[in-house]
């Protein structure tokens, strides 16, 4: 089970950037098909999916790191465990 | 004796926290379901400005303001109590909700009408953000060992009755004044929101008469509590580790579910398979009430048997079923499978209604309506408006069947149809069922989570920790569901299918679910934490 969920982590690394990537594309994507009078609506659209999903993408990030490094292998049973 | 009395009193925590919760989510509802009078009294698409506003009203109160609301709330409540901090949410969200009822149109006092609104909205967000983590954080900490799954799943039930409670008072006010009235500046529209003044004055009298959970006043009385919530829920590994598995592990998919299931729902079957207003917002309502007792049901079986698998179990259910669900709506609802009255004259066709444009005299829309009855019962009406351009003013006295044709200059080519279909029972009813399922998968994902959450971080962090994933699964991967869905629809479209794969969007929730339900099987624990004390 240990080695599934480290090997799932290195998923989670490549699926974070990627998601990155996608939403960035997309976002020039529709920008640039958006007609004058759309333009700076749907701008603001993408600047504020793009704000929200960078720093949750950053995050899934980050658990994959934790996840390859095994750090999910135990939960904490008790408060004391976190602290 | 004193077990009558225990009861009694946690039935009181859970009452006064679910009344307040329940008025939040309605108070944020509403907003939502009159987003096209509020656009058109408050954000007129042809001020670009305005439109721009309306955009952030729309996504900056569910997707940036409500994790911010869950920050700042969160460490409030860590700092100086739950009992206090969610009073606080209640009056900012009453408050701001009252009044936007308040606030004239941007035909009388312009460009402040957009701000006002906006400034409003995210208020209302920034309460909401706060709302829920205090509720059930201060519900969990009151519940009897081995019952906080049970307990805490009444505060689960707010958010679906919040929703019932918007869906009826706007359907109550719009049935009984009309739709010309109730669309008016000054129309029923606003009543919803005033009555939010008369509600959460209601449950503020009720939440004062609450006490202090029992557990944060023993870290208080101890001088255990945190210093800096902020610091100690992101900044410490462990407990950041636990933040991002609640998310990702659990909340991101719930909160797919929870939006599918009661919005994209309503929305596909209103807009997608054009099933008339007040229909397809009757069929959701008794669904929701079938529906609702199971957020019971299941937080009471996650004492019994674990909070891990029911959630997991709903989200796998979700995935699998939603494109047979969504393509039977589609089937439900088609014309293809229905028999056309031959009795009777199976069309009916108005006479034609011609109105002048307000700005061009020239120019008239005339609309006629075509209604087909089906043998079943089943109504589809057309109403079909074609746009005319004259060499001079319409003269109101003629008839347009009369007019001459070389007065028309031009003629739409794509006449504007909008379709309302009424549905006959045996169709209506296999609606609700279809939607009564998804509501399900939302009480097996919901009903849990709360105790699933509470029981997952420290008390004396637990406000902040649990509310922030909270409000980024539901906020923002559940409250982009309407938009990402449309999104992926519009990428199916090409010249060869202008309308594209209706049952496209249903992508990004199953795609959300399925990494979710993927990262919950491998890495989430089944074990209860028989103890949130510590």
């Amino acid at each position: 089970m240990n080695a599934i969920k480290k090997l799932l982590g290195y998923v989670w690394m490549l699926l974070a950037p990627a998601l990155i990537c996608f939403l960035l594309y997309e976002a020039v994507q529709k920008i640039s098909a958006a007609n004058e009078i759309q333009k700076a609506n749907v701008t603001l659209q993408w600047v504020i999916i793009l704000l929200v999903f960078t720093p949750i993408c950053v995050g899934f990030f980050i658990f994959g790191k934790y996840a390859s490094a095994n750090e999910y292998a135990h939960l904490p049973e008790s408060s004391s465990e976190i602290e | 004796m004193i077990q009558e009395k225990k009861q009694s009193g946690i039935a009181f925590v859970i009452g006064a926290s679910s009344v307040g919760t329940l008025i939040e989510w309605y108070d944020f509802y509403i907003f939502g379901m009159l987003a096209t009078i509020i656009s058109k009294q408050f954000f007129p698409a042809d001020a670009g400005t305005a439109a721009l506003l309306s955009t952030l009203a729309i996504f900056a109160a569910g997707f940036i303001v409500r994790p911010f609301g869950a920050l700042f709330f969160g460490r409030l409540g860590d700092l100086i109590g739950r009992k206090h901090t969610f009073l606080l949410t209640l009056v900012i969200m009453g408050g701001s909700t009252f009044a936007i009822g308040l606030v004239p149109g941007y035909a009388t006092i312009g460009w402040a009408a957009p701000i006002l609104v906006l400034i409003l909205r995210l208020l209302q967000g920034l309460a909401l953000g706060g709302e829920y983590g205090g509720a059930a954080t201060y519900v969990a900490e009151h519940a009897p060992k081995g019952q906080r799954g049970f307990w805490t799943s009444w505060i689960q039930t707010t958010a679906t009755l919040g929703l019932f409670l918007a869906l009826g008072v706007i359907i109550l006010i719009r049935s009984s004044q009309g739709v010309e009235k109730f669309s008016a500046e000054w129309g029923g529209w606003r009543y919803p929101f005033w009555i939010s003044l008369l509600l959460v004055g209601v449950s503020i009298l009720i939440r004062m008469r609450m006490s202090e959970s029992p557990m944060f006043t023993k870290l208080k009385t101890e001088g255990k509590t945190s210093a800096n919530p902020l610091k100690e829920s992101f900044g410490n590994k462990g407990n950041f580790k636990m933040v991002l598995l609640a998310l990702f592990g659990a909340v991101m998919g719930q909160g797919v579910v929870w939006y599918t299931g009661q919005f994209y729902a309503q929305s596909f079957i209103e807009t997608v398979c054009k099933v008339e207003f007040i229909q397809s917002r009757n069929l959701m309502l008794w669904a929701i009430l079938m529906a609702t007792p199971c957020f019971v049901l299941f937080g009471w079986l996650s004492d019994k048997v674990g909070r891990k698998w029911i959630m997991l179990i709903g989200m796998l259910a979700a995935v699998l079923t939603y494109r047979p669900i969504y393509k039977q709506f589609l089937s439900l609802t088609s014309a293809k499978n229905r028999i056309e009255k031959i009795d009777l004259a199976k069309t009916t066709v108005s006479e034609p209604k011609v109105v002048t444009d307000a700005k061009e005299a020239t120019k008239i829309y005339v609309t006629q309506i075509f209604d087909t009855a089906y043998t079943d019962g089943a109504h589809f009406k057309y109403t079909k408006t074609d746009t005319l351009h004259l060499t001079a003013a319409y003269d109101a006295n003629l008839k347009i069947d009369t007019l001459n044709p070389s007065l028309i200059v031009s003629k739409s080519v794509k006449p504007n149809v909008v379709i309302e279909k009424t549905m006959d029972d045996a169709t209506y009813w296999n609606l609700i069922w279809l939607v009564f399922i998804q509501i399900v998968y939302v009480t097996m994902v919901y009903g849990p989570i709360a105790a699933f959450l509470v029981e997952m971080f420290p008390t004396k962090i637990r406000y902040t920790s649990m509310s922030l994933p909270y409000h980024i699964g539901n906020g923002v991967f559940g409250g982009l569901v309407p938009f990402l869905g449309t999104l992926i629809v519009e990428f199916t479209k090409s010249p060869e299918s202008p309308m594209g794969d209706a049952l496209a969007g249903l992508w990004y929730p199953i795609g959300v679910a399925s990494v979710c339900l993927i990262i919950g099987v491998f890495y989430l624990s089944n074990k209860i934490d028989k103890n949130v004390m510590d």
